[in-house]
């Protein structure tokens, strides 16, 4: 009996769905891994740094702080307002996994991430049949492996990617992918196009402290409910 | 290079490790004690996957730049543009992405490979 036959068909699934989004996870965890490496951290505390944080963009954050020689607090705080985003989350996939117990949702809660939270909500909205547990660890397992493997293989090589080939762009168009069945009706069109608009204005114009994304989903969010509303008044 | 010590280095690892941990599981915590989400939660709830989506890819792929050309001509708009039509079509992740892709790197290597 081969691994196949032995894995449950819904972590398969979910180890499927993660493929197209490791595409850009490779590339970024590389260069975290090399950033980590070039600020002046060791292999240990690159490597110790994704497994204890997993959260791409903060890591990054906090590297290029770390190597500026920024104050203690600064380093902490931007990274942790960075990862705020990932209380919606929290709240949003949370129902989901009401009925387990602590345990399980603790290791939920740990390899949560921007990706895992958004390929299992379309999932489980699109295909409710699916065993949510075990699609959800299927996606975030496989990310949280390559991310791992990405950071190490980046500190120990420490050399450029090649960065013309732009692959980070891979990121955006897999959300981009999930974006439009995630627009289903009024409210939430309405919410992606305030959010998306919103997003574009606060990164054009600078927020401090990357308060970007929330500030655009708490808009995008604002925006749908109320819409919403008035629609069936 | 960074003056940290490694001390300070593995100090701040472990804050921001066990504050975005606290975040991570913050929900996912308190729904499970509670009975059930309220409804006007989940009402709410409803509008964050296409907020969050929207709010991510809008600025991956649209810079604003002085001139209308620049901003309408530039390369992840076009190929941002080109993949938004095949995910509309198909809602294939991976189609999306090779489209996507495809016309990124069309637009940055082709002129070159074609010897303009």
């Amino acid at each position: 009996m081969g691994l196949r036959d032995r894995l449950h068909p819904d972590l398969l699934a979910g180890v499927r769905a993660a493929g197209p989004i490791v595409l850009g996870i490779v590339p970024f965890s590389l260069i975290t891994g090399i950033t980590a490496v070039g600020a002046g951290m060791t292999i240990p505390e690159a490597v110790g740094m994704s497994v204890i944080v997993f959260a791409g963009a903060s890591q990054l954050a906090a590297i290029d702080l770390v190597g500026s020689n920024a104050p203690f607090l600064v380093v902490v705080a931007t990274a942790v307002v960075i990862n705020g985003r990932m209380l919606m989350y929290s709240a949003s996939i949370a129902p989901y996994f009401q009925s387990f117990g602590l345990r399980v949702r603790g290791l939920v809660a740990y390899v949560l991430t921007d990706q895992a939270y958004a390929m299992s909500v379309a999932e489980y909205e699109s295909d409710g049949r699916r065993d949510r547990l075990r699609y959800y660890f299927g996606v975030a397992l496989t990310l949280w492996i390559v991310w791992q493997v990405g950071t190490a293989v980046g500190a120990v090589l420490g050399a450029g990617v090649p960065d013309a080939l732009g692959l980070e762009f891979a990121l955006p168009l897999v959300f981009l992918a999930l974006l439009v069945p995630a627009m289903k009706d009024r409210g939430t069109t309405t919410a992606a196009l305030v959010a998306g608009t919103v997003a574009l204005l606060v990164a054009t114009v600078g927020v401090p402290l990357n308060l970007d994304l929330p500030i655009a989903a708490v808009a995008g969010v604002v925006a749908g409910a109320a819409v919403d509303a008035r629609w069936r008044a | 290079m960074t003056d940290w010590s490694h001390a300070a280095i593995w100090a701040a690892i472990a804050a921001i490790g066990l504050c975005t941990y606290v975040i991570r599981l913050s929900f996912i915590y308190l729904f499970g004690r509670i009975e059930s989400v309220p409804p006007r939660v989940r009402h709410v709830l409803r509008y964050v996957p296409a907020a969050v989506l929207a709010a991510l890819v809008v600025p991956a792929v649209v810079t604003v730049r002085p001139t209308a050309a620049g901003t309408l001509l530039d390369e992840r708009l076009l190929a941002g543009t080109l993949a938004a039509a095949v995910a509309w079509h198909t809602e294939d992740v991976l189609a999306t992405i090779a489209v996507g892709m495809g016309t990124l790197w069309l637009l940055r290597f082709g002129p070159s490979l074609l010897g303009w």
